[in-house]
C-alpha cells in the first residue's frame, strides 16, 4: 500500500500548488527584477528595453545610495543589539518561572505582538511629537520640548518596540528547552558564574538568538513605514528609497538595481551571521 | 549506616537544589532580571495604555487631559470609508488565508514524506519569503503583475488590472511559508503508527487521512490560518504596492491619515483594533486550552 513510488508521487503533488504559486508570484518577479535593473527608463517613465550596465554604474557613483544604505544598516544594528541585550535576560526571566506564570508573560508579550504595526507606530507619534506626551511632561518639570520626532532616535525607538516580541519569542524558545541541570553541574565542577554562562548556557542558546537576531535585523533594515511616518524627510531608509524609486520617481529600472544589491547584501550579512554564530558554537563545544 | 545518611543527604541537597537551581545559578543577581522584566513589559505597554486613553480625550488637539468623551468613537462608526476598508481588509485577510492554509498545509504533508529528493531543497526555498524583506517583494510584485497585463493585452486581448485580487495572490505568496512551518510544526509531533494502524485496518489513505491525521493535526492547522489571518490583516506593505485604484484596505486607509496628522479618530481606531487582536489571541488560546483538556 504505501510503497516508495506512489509516496513520491502524493509527495510531489502535494508540493505542487505550492511551487506553482511560490514560483509565479515570488521567484518571477524576483527574476523580473533582476532583469529590469538591466534596463533603462523610457522618458514616460516605464521600462525601456535595453540591456546595459548603466544602472549599477549610477548606483556605484550614486553617494546619497550609499549613506542610505549606511543608515539602514547602522539603524538595523543598534536596535538589533539593543532588542538582544534587553530580550535576553527577560527571556531567561520567563524561562525561569513555574509554568503558569510562564503563560502569563508570553501571552503578555503576545498582545503587542499580534496589534497591528501601524497602531504600534503610531502610538510613538502620540508620544514623541512635538506636542506629544512625553514633551507634555518634560515641561512639567520645564524640560525640553525636545525633537525627537522626524529624527533617527524616534524611527530605533519605534522599531525597538515593534521588533521586541520577534526577538523575545526565539530566545524564550531556547531557553525554555534548556535543561537546568547543566548550569548546576558547570557549577559543581568549579565554572564561575561568568563561564557558566559563556560556556554552557551561550552555546544551547544560538539557535535562539540566531533565529532572533535575523527576525529583528531583516525587517528593520528593509523598513518603509516605520521611517516614513516617524523620520519624516530626515530619515531616508533603503525602504524609502524604492518605494520613491517605484513610485513618484518612476525609474523601476533603478529600482530594480537597488533591491538586487541591497538582497545581495542582506544575504551576505545573514551568511556571515550564521558562519559566525556556528564558530562561537563549534570553538567552544568541541565534538 | 553511616553511608546512607550520606547517601540520603546528598539526594537530600540534590533535592532540595533541583527547584531552585536556575535562581542560585543566575548569571545576573535576580533583582537585575526583576527589574529588566519589569522595564520591558511597561516598555511594550505604556505606548498602548496612552493611545486608549486618548481615544476617550475631549480635547481635539495636544496631549491635555480635558475630560472623558465617546465623541471619537460616535465618529468612528458613521466614517463609511472606515467601514468599508475594513470590509475589503478582512476580504482580503479571509480570502488569502484560505487559500494559504490549504497550499500550506499540503505543502507541510510532502516535506513530511522521506526519501524524497526535492523536499530539501523545497524545505529551504519556502524560507526565503520570511527572509527576502517585505519591500523588495512588493515592489517586485508590482513589477511583475504590471508587464504581465501588458503582455496578456498585446498578445491575447485580455484586459486585466490590479484590483482586490492581486493583493490577495501576493498575500497568499507570503502566508504559504508560515503555514507550512506552523503545520509542520504539529506534524512532526504527530505519531506516524498510527496511520499504519489504520493501513493495517484496511482503510484507504484518503479515510486514514480525513479520520485519523486531519483530526490530530487540526490544531496546528488552526493555528496556521489564524497567523496567516493575522499577517494579513497586519500587513501594509505588499498591500500598499499590489493593490489597484479604489482598494482601500484598513492599513492603507489608517497609514493615509497618520501621515498627515494626529487625532483622536485614529485614537479611537487603534483602540478598536488593539481590542479586536487582544480578542483573538485570548480565544485562540482559551480553544488550545480546551482542545487538551
Amino acid at each position: 500500500m504505501y510503497n516508495a513510488r506512489t509516496e513520491q508521487r502524493r509527495a510531489w503533488l502535494q508540493a505542487s500548488p505550492a511551487l506553482i504559486w511560490l514560483g509565479f508570484f515570488f521567484l518571477a518577479p524576483l527574476v523580473l527584477i533582476l532583469i529590469y535593473s538591466f534596463q533603462g527608463r523610457a522618458d514616460d517613465g516605464t521600462v525601456l528595453w535595453n540591456w546595459s550596465l548603466a544602472n549599477y554604474q549610477k548606483l556605484f557613483a550614486d553617494g546619497a545610495f550609499w549613506r542610505t544604505l549606511w543608515l539602514s544598516t547602522w539603524i538595523a544594528l543598534v536596535v538589533t543589539a539593543i532588542t538582544l541585550v534587553v530580550s535576553y535576560p527577560l527571556a531567561f526571566f520567563m524561562a525561569t518561572r513555574s509554568p503558569k506564570i510562564r503563560g502569563v508573560l508570553v501571552l503578555a508579550v503576545m498582545i503587542p505582538f499580534w496589534t497591528n504595526f501601524l497602531v504600534r507606530i503610531y502610538a510613538w507619534k502620540v508620544l514623541l511629537g512635538n506636542n506629544g506626551v512625553l514633551n507634555r511632561f518634560l515641561g512639567q518639570f520645564d524640560l525640553g520640548p525636545l525633537q525627537i520626532i522626524n529624527s533617527p532616535s524616534a524611527v530605533i525607538m519605534a522599531l525597538i518596540y515593534g521588533e521586541l516580541p520577534y526577538m523575545i519569542l526565539p530566545l524564550y524558545a531556547a531557553l525554555e528547552r534548556f535543561d537546568w541541570v547543566q548550569l548546576e553541574a558547570a557549577r559543581d565542577l568549579g565554572a564561575g558564574r561568568f563561564q557558566t554562562f559563556w560556556r554552557v548556557l551561550l552555546p544551547q542558546t544560538l539557535p535562539g538568538i540566531t533565529a532572533g537576531s535575523i527576525l529583528v535585523f531583516v525587517p528593520t533594515v528593509g523598513t518603509f513605514a516605520v521611517s516614513d511616518i516617524l523620520g519624516g524627510t530626515s530619515v531616508n531608509m533603503v525602504g524609502n528609497t524604492l518605494s520613491l524609486q517605484f513610485g513618484s520617481a518612476s525609474n523601476w529600472a533603478y529600482g530594480s538595481a537597488i533591491s538586487m544589491i541591497f538582497m545581495l547584501l542582506l544575504l551576505g550579512a545573514i551568511l556571515l551571521y550564521f558562519k559566525a554564530t556556528r564558530e562561537v558554537d563549534d570553538g567552544e563545544n568541541p565534538g | 549506616m553511616m553511608a546512607k545518611i550520606l547517601a540520603d543527604k546528598r539526594i537530600e541537597t540534590q533535592h532540595g537544589r533541583s527547584r531552585p537551581v536556575a535562581k542560585r545559578h543566575m548569571p545576573w543577581g535576580t533583582w537585575a532580571l526583576t527589574l529588566n522584566a519589569i522595564f520591558v513589559y511597561t516598555f511594550l505597554y505604556v505606548p498602548i495604555i496612552v493611545l486608549v486613553l486618548f481615544s476617550f480625550n475631549a480635547a481635539k488637539v495636544g496631549a491635555q487631559w480635558q475630560g472623558f468623551t465617546l465623541q471619537w468613537y460616535n465618529e468612528l462608526f458613521a466614517d463609511a470609508r472606515l467601514g468599508d476598508a475594513l470590509w475589503t481588509s478582512l476580504k482580503i485577510a479571509g480570502s488569502s488565508t484560505l487559500i494559504a492554509t490549504t497550499i500550506g498545509t499540503l505543502a507541510a504533508l510532502a516535506l513530511e514524506k522521506r526519501g524524497w529528493w526535492g523536499r530539501k531543497t523545497f524545505d529551504t526555498a519556502l524560507y526565503l519569503p520570511v527572509i527576502i524583506p517585505d519591500v523588495v517583494m512588493a515592489v517586485s510584485l508590482l513589477g511583475f503583475f504590471t508587464l504581465a497585463f501588458r503582455q496578456f493585452q498585446a498578445l491575447i486581448g485580455l484586459n486585466l488590472a490590479m484590483g482586490l485580487w492581486t493583493v490577495i495572490i501576493s498575500h497568499v505568496a507570503f502566508n504559504i511559508s508560515f503555514v507550512t512551518v506552523v503545520v509542520g510544526t504539529s506534524l512532526a509531533n504527530f505519531d506516524r503508527r498510527l496511520e499504519e494502524a489504520a493501513a493495517d485496518l484496511g482503510a484507504t489513505p484518503w479515510q486514514t487521512f480525513w479520520r485519523i491525521k486531519f483530526p490530530l493535526i487540526g490544531p496546528g492547522v488552526l493555528g496556521g490560518a489564524l497567523l496567516s489571518f493575522t499577517l494579513s490583516l497586519d500587513d501594509f506593505v505588499v498591500t500598499f504596492f499590489t493593490r489597484g485604484p479604489g482598494v482601500n484596505t484598513l492599513t492603507t486607509e489608517v497609514y493615509g491619515r497618520i501621515k498627515k496628522s494626529i487625532s483622536p479618530e485614529i485614537n479611537a481606531i487603534s483602540s478598536l483594533m488593539l481590542l479586536a487582536s487582544t480578542t483573538l489571541v485570548v480565544a485562540s488560546l482559551w480553544m488550545q486550552r480546551r482542545r487538551q483538556a
